[in-house]
């Protein structure tokens, strides 16, 4: 079972995952159309990728713009648990260890007290994210059943994960249930809204290339974001 | 498919046509007849296969549904946090729902959806710089108005409006003539009191032409004069086209797209034919972004550049204080409290939060100048924008839209606002009428030109005397 599920399964999700991704960026750059968007892409490509750097940057950075800085408590809860979902399954000594048994690849890693530190603050911000779901209104009425199964689908691999390495219960089982849970995570991505791991990129380049060449990045006013 | 008789798919494009719809007054018999507007469900699935490309498609399928968009939107905080007006939920349950239906939604959903898009938005484009995906709802709510343009629903002025512009070339029913003798006025009646005043029509090879917005010439030709004085102040060689003179664009507000084009190429030709060095609009928002911003695309111009430089009547005030082409009495600048209204479409959309600043620096006493907060980029929508001054049926939801503007203002604590824009400066002029706080308002051309210093030779001959 943990062979099967570590080794032609996993090559199959990373297949589906980034075969996925990989659809997602060239129908999205396909899509893209100067005249309909009205934004003059090919013409002016120094102030189009100027303004989709900038656009990217400050949103990654946390407080980086107005808008995270208006909301502290969501930028906190927000970057609380994307910071641990990026950097955790990259970056953990278990998968460095797995990728070099199963693949042989060489692959570098955080201190596990780190991990796990990480990996709380995600969970705990997740909580915290489905908390400010409910309890606020103007987030509640756009909230449908679709963003609730999303919260388990991307929380499930963090939750299990954490009690297999604090060893809170039977290791095998949490184990099998991390990987499965990851690799359900994996192959969801790239069907289902969370492919915004690359959208993210893609919206915001474009909205910074749209000021960038046409609304006011042309005349030497960069977007205050 | 039963359509009414004013109130159908087609567009306005006879005269006839206008003035029946002109004769319905306040729309009585469109909106009944838009009642039983049947929705043509093949078309719209066909626009949306035509027009609805990856950027919108994928900002509707991949919103996260945060709300950070909420606050943004000033109609949210102005209607006491209705979460019916959280800009996601505002789009998602129309266009997101055109979309997730394939088009298959009836006339009671389009009558839903023409509320919101003209009555719930103003495109201000503000939620997009709130959302960290950079979902643009003002430009969707944009493309959801063309939609619903045509299928019929929209709003009886709107309908008008791009009428007008379909017959007249122009918001209004200003022809050809009555422009070309308003600008023979309005130079003969500024005369006495500023030799050798002209307004040239149709000049050839001009360094600048002129092109304004139609109530200008209609209602306020002193704001036409006003722009002649202030060339004339300045030494510019100058024009106005006797064709292609009107920048506005009721087209874009009203989503009529082909109607945005044909506007808009009624300019572009008039730079073509008379072949000026650049062209400079007047204190107008939408018009800038009609004619300069947006009208490049709709025009098919695959640089997204007008025919020659355009610019906004702000940036050429700048200008000409800059390089002292006007020169300001500093005795006669403004020594009060006095705040300044930033035009959504060409300070958020075009960039030009610094250029009324200089303007500022020169025309007000160092120390009077007071922002309003949040301002430049951020700053709030006037109230009125996106055409929502002008629909008689929302009168009552843009009343209560004014308020955040009335309390922006209140907050400066000052009693002048300055509001290069036509469309903010209604609004403003509509919120002290509505709220009364004891404000003026104005264009930059009427102070300006108080307090310009008039070269000698300007003068008229018996101050020489």
């Amino acid at each position: 079972m943990y062979e099967f599920i570590t080794g032609p399964l996993l090559w199959v999700v990373f297949a589906a995952f980034l075969g996925g991704l990989a659809y997602r960026v060239v129908w999205y750059v396909k899509g893209l159309h100067w005249q309909l968007d009205r934004v003059a892409y090919s013409a002016f490509p120094a102030d189009g990728a100027k303004g989709a750097v900038r656009s990217i940057f400050f949103w990654l950075v946390p407080f980086g713009t107005r808008s995270w800085r208006i909301k502290p408590g969501f930028t906190a809860i927000f970057f609380g648990f994307h910071i641990g979902a990026v950097l955790v399954p990259l970056f953990l000594t278990g998968h460095a260890v797995l990728l070099h048994e199963r693949f042989g690849i060489n692959w570098p890693s955080i201190p596990q007290g780190l991990a796990d530190w990480l990996t709380a603050a995600a969970i705990v911000s997740l909580v915290l994210i489905g908390l400010r779901r409910i309890s606020l209104p103007e987030v509640r009425i756009v909230t449908s059943w679709y963003d609730w199964l999303l919260i388990v689908l991307a929380g499930l691999p963090f939750v299990t994960g954490f009690v297999a390495v604090m060893h809170w219960g039977d290791y095998q089982f949490w184990i099998i249930a991390h990987i499965l849970t990851g690799e359900l995570l994996l192959v969801s991505i790239p069907f289902t809204k969370l492919y915004h791991v690359v959208g993210f990129f893609l919206t915001r380049a474009q909205l910074g290339m749209d000021f960038g060449i046409k609304r006011g990045g042309r005349k030497g006013r960069n977007m205050p974001w | 498919m039963p359509e009414g008789k004013l109130c159908n798919k087609q567009p306005v494009t006879t005269k006839e046509q206008l003035d029946a719809l002109l004769a319905d007054t306040r729309g009585r018999v469109y909106y009944e007849e838009m009642k039983s507007l049947e929705v043509d469900k093949e078309k719209l699935r066909n626009s949306l296969k035509a027009s609805l490309k990856s950027r919108t498609k994928t900002w509707l399928e991949m919103c996260a549904h945060c709300g950070l968009c909420a606050d943004s939107c000033f109609l949210y905080t102005v209607n006491g946090r209705d979460p019916k007006q959280v800009p996601a939920y505002k789009i998602q349950s129309t266009l997101g729902e055109i979309v997730k239906r394939n088009g298959d939604v009836d006339n009671e959903f389009m009558l839903m959806a023409m509320e919101t898009a003209w009555s719930k938005c103003t495109c201000c484009n503000r939620c997009g710089m709130y959302c960290p995906y950079g979902i643009d709802m003002g430009i969707m709510f944009g493309y959801l108005r063309g939609l619903l343009f045509s299928q019929g629903f929209v709003p009886w002025e709107l309908k008008i409006g791009s009428g007008m512009h379909r017959i007249f070339h122009a918001q209004m029913d200003v022809t050809t003539e009555d422009w070309v003798e308003t600008c023979e006025w309005m130079a003969e009646e500024n005369g006495e009191e500023w030799p050798g005043l002209e307004i040239p029509v149709d000049k050839e090879d001009a360094d600048i032409m002129y092109t304004c917005n139609a109530r200008e010439p209609k209602h306020y030709p002193e704001d036409l004069a006003e722009a002649a004085i202030l060339f004339h102040l300045a030494g510019e060689n100058w024009t106005v086209p006797a064709e292609g003179w009107e920048q506005t664009s009721l087209t874009m507000f009203a989503g009529d797209w082909e109607g945005c084009k044909q506007q808009v190429l009624n300019v572009y030709s008039a730079i073509e034919r008379l072949r000026p060095k650049r062209v400079i609009g007047t204190e107008c928002g939408h018009a800038h972004r009609g004619t300069v911003v947006e009208g490049p695309y709709w025009a098919g111009r695959p640089d997204g550049q007008p025919p020659a430089p355009y610019i906004h009547y702000v940036e050429w005030i700048a200008e000409a204080l800059r390089t002292g082409k006007i020169k300001v009495d500093p005795a006669k600048r403004i020594k009060e409290p006095v705040t300044l209204q930033d035009s959504c479409n060409y300070v958020r959309n075009h960039g030009l939060a610094m250029v009324t600043r200089e303007i500022m620096s020169y025309m007000v006493e160092p120390g009077y100048f007071i922002e309003m907060t949040p301002n430049k980029e951020h700053n709030y929508c006037c109230g009125g924008g996106g055409g929502f001054n002008g629909v008689g049926m929302y009168r009552a939801q843009r009343n209560v839209a004014l308020r955040k503007k009335r309390d922006q203002i209140l907050a400066t604590g000052c009693k002048l606002v300055i509001a290069p824009c036509h469309n903010c400066w209604d609004a403003i002029r509509d919120l002290e009428e509505e709220y009364k706080i004891g404000i003026r308002w104005s264009f930059l051309k009427p102070l300006l030109i108080k307090m310009a210093i008039v070269p000698d030779h300007l003068k008229p001959k018996e101050d020489e005397e």
